[in-house]
């Protein structure tokens, strides 16, 4: 009798190791994405206007990170499927589906910022950039992974589903970049490209390598909350289910 | 009345063949279904499994046949040459195209299980006359028998029936039998999921989720 | 070989008689009737856009008939009784995929010289077109059937099927849409490094689709 509901908690609290360490990492790790954030944002403030731009270079220092963000927090999902699909540690499940709503809020941020910093230059607030428009589909890969995630009813099957698709992404998401970009010099070999900077002034390189470091503990912050929160909510289930198992005996 | 008669030709079974289960437990998602169960079964032997709904009837069927992995436990085959042996699964749906006749069901039947279905004789399934109807037009127990053909076209030593009197009459209830004697007297091994009694099955398996009660009938 | 030639012809000839192919060449032919009505009836312009409309056309169709490509049979209990069979998961995603793009793929090839009449295309763009259509054919219909595998336990999964396949037929899109667009300007001529690339992906996608359609399909029978 004791035994089978240790194994059932075996199974769900086999998290129970990354528990233990969420609980201690927790504090430090948002403490830390805090300061180092409104470090970043107090040295954007004092950046000098840019010659040509004026302040909306600053949407730069929020456009820059969110982007790498969403290839970082992809990354992040892709790992995440790998350790669970082929290691079987359910936790790279928790990750990948608690990361991936953080990815596309960032990526979605990224589209937004680059919408809104392009168009006083574009004259227009979309223009078929290649990043721009690697970006929208990586934001729908995105929107596909979280979607698939809801649709499924049965945990098991939503994880390594998901799982699946994970992997089949991330190899679709350099051919995505090689052919769109392919794609966009074809169409518009004349036109410059405004992010394509070639080199960036100390003045903007420290607070946005400031800002990264703090989107990208923010990331893990927002992630750590989020597989905490859905392990918490897994075996409030797993207990709910065992009291109906004794129960009805 | 169906004729005494053996159906299966040339069948080689792994004659010491033995599917164990030990301290299996099942779940799905968070649900656990039912644990620490026990029992053994031998080639020629038939279990029927009963059990409330949601006792895990049907997903002791699928562990055996390899869909579903068990959450604890294990379940073995072991025997001479066990690791060829392949199991005939009837579940809930039937597994059968509403567009295809009769006669093409049987032959597509008869090419994917890697056998000559025009060689067989299958008059004792009652759908003779129907060769040439649709699926879609069958009856719910013309269909079930339509179901049988596969237990019939190709030898496998394990059947895995759920609930195989569904919609089926008096004469289809005991084709049933009649099939399932034959296939235990060649040397199978039957596991049946089902709410009634099953008159070959000389094993009964009593799923309580935790204290499972095994007999011989 | 037996066995994946009868399943593949099984999907073929359900596909013919639950009406599915006759359905989505009329969906080709009633997108493409579209056409003139939202971008305006001047036979220059649609000459010039002739071969991107009918690269897209024909990939809505595509996504449109995916959700066919195993529910049914996941619905059935047929897929239960594949999932018995010694054939690998791998094969039997090959059979289904080969069926499909011959009940469905190869109709709607056949479609898009006639239904280019209606967009005023310039013959001498056909032969490239089509060849580009069929260098992309085996990526389309295996990544396809990814993304069908994956919603297979979703009911209703049509939609959230053509979510999960659109940025897998992308990159497809960009150099088989392009490469027939150019073709225009070089006179018919066919690009050869866009048709190489192309037929680059549908091997690649020949590799590595059955073992991702076959993992999905493997997790839905759970």
């Amino acid at each position: 009798m004791f035994k089978t509901v240790e194994n059932i908690s075996a199974y769900y609290a086999n998290p129970q190791r990354f528990m233990r360490l969420a609980g201690k990492l927790h504090a430090p790790v948002w403490a830390l994405a805090l300061i180092v954030l409104a470090v970043g944002l107090h040295m954007v403030a004092n950046v000098p206007d840019d010659y040509q731009q004026g302040a909306t270079v600053r949407i730069m220092f929020v456009h820059v990170p969110a982007a790498w963000m969403s290839l970082f927090a992809y990354s992040f999902i892709f790992f995440a499927s790998v350790t669970a699909l082929i290691f079987r540690h359910p936790v790279g499940h928790v990750a990948g589906r608690a990361a991936a709503p953080i990815g596309a809020v960032f990526t979605l941020i990224a589209l937004l910022t680059g919408s809104l910093w392009g168009q006083p230059m574009w004259g227009t607030w979309w223009v078929w950039d290649a990043r721009l428009t690697s970006v929208l589909v990586l934001f729908f890969i995105y929107l596909g992974y979280i979607a698939l995630w809801q649709a499924i009813e049965d945990y098991g099957q939503a994880a390594r589903a998901t799982a699946i698709l994970a992997i089949v992404g991330s190899i679709n998401v350099p051919i995505v970049k090689f052919s769109v970009d392919w794609w966009n010099t074809l169409h518009q070999p004349a036109s410059v490209s405004r992010f394509a900077r070639p080199a960036l002034h100390a003045d903007f390189l420290y607070p946005l390598l400031v800002m990264g470091l703090g989107f990208t503990l923010l990331f893990f912050a927002l992630t750590l909350t989020r597989m905490q929160m859905e392990i918490l909510r897994q075996r409030a289930r797993a207990r709910h289910l065992a009291n109906d198992f004794e129960g009805d005996e | 009345m169906v004729q005494k008669q053996v159906f299966f030709q040339s069948v080689s079974f792994v004659n010491n063949l033995v599917l164990r289960a030990e301290n299996l437990a099942c779940a799905r998602g968070a649900r656990k279904v039912f644990a620490q169960l026990d029992f053994q079964l031998k080639a020629g032997g038939a279990m029927a499994v009963y059990g409330a709904n949601g006792s895990g009837k049907t997903s002791l069927l699928r562990l055996i046949a390899g869909f579903l992995t068990p959450r604890d436990g294990a379940l073995s085959l072991s025997g001479d040459g066990h690791e060829a042996t392949q199991c005939h699964y009837l579940g809930h749906t039937d597994g059968l195209k509403a567009n295809l006749t009769v006669a093409e069901t049987l032959s597509f039947t008869a090419r994917i299980l890697g056998h000559d279905g025009a060689a067989l004789d299958l008059s004792m399934l009652g759908l003779t006359a129907h060769q040439q109807q649709m699926v879609g037009d069958l009856s719910a127990g013309q269909k079930r028998r339509l179901m049988l053909a596969r237990l019939i076209i190709a030898p496998r030593q394990i059947w895995l029936l759920d609930e195989p009197l569904t919609a089926l009459d008096e004469q289809g209830r005991q084709l049933i039998d009649q099939l399932a004697q034959d296939h235990l007297a060649t040397g199978g091994m039957i596991v049946a999921a089902s709410h009634e009694r099953l008159g070959f099955a000389g094993h009964r398996l009593q799923l309580n989720r935790q204290n499972h009660d095994m007999a011989a009938v | 070989m037996g066995i994946f030639l009868s399943l593949c012809h099984q999907h073929m000839l359900l596909a013919w008689r639950s009406g599915h192919t006759t359905l989505i060449v009329t969906f080709l032919f009633i997108a493409v009737t579209l056409m003139p009505f939202g971008l305006g009836p001047e036979l220059a312009l649609l000459s010039r856009l002739a071969p991107g409309l009918l690269w897209v056309v024909l990939l809505m169709s595509l996504l449109l008939s995916l959700d066919r490509m195993f529910q049914a049979d996941y619905e059935d209990g047929t897929l239960e009784q594949l999932g018995l069979l010694p054939l690998p998961m791998e094969l039997i995603v090959l059979a289904k995929s080969l069926g499909h793009f011959i009940a469905l793929f190869v109709p709607l090839l056949i479609s898009v010289p006639v239904a280019g009449l209606l967009l005023n295309i310039e013959a001498a763009v056909l032969p490239a077109l089509m060849l580009t259509m069929l260098a992309g054919a085996p990526a389309l219909t295996l990544l396809g059937a990814i993304g069908a595998a994956l919603a297979l336990s979703v009911r209703r999964s049509a939609m959230l099927t053509v979510l999960l396949v659109m940025p897998l037929y992308i990159p497809v899109l960009v150099f088989g849409a392009t490469s027939s667009t150019r073709a225009i300007a070089m006179s018919g001529q066919i690009d050869w490094p866009a048709l190489g690339i192309l037929a680059l992906m549908s091997c690649a996608a020949l590799f590595m689709a059955p073992l991702a359609a076959a993992a999905a399909l493997r997790v839905a029978l759970r």
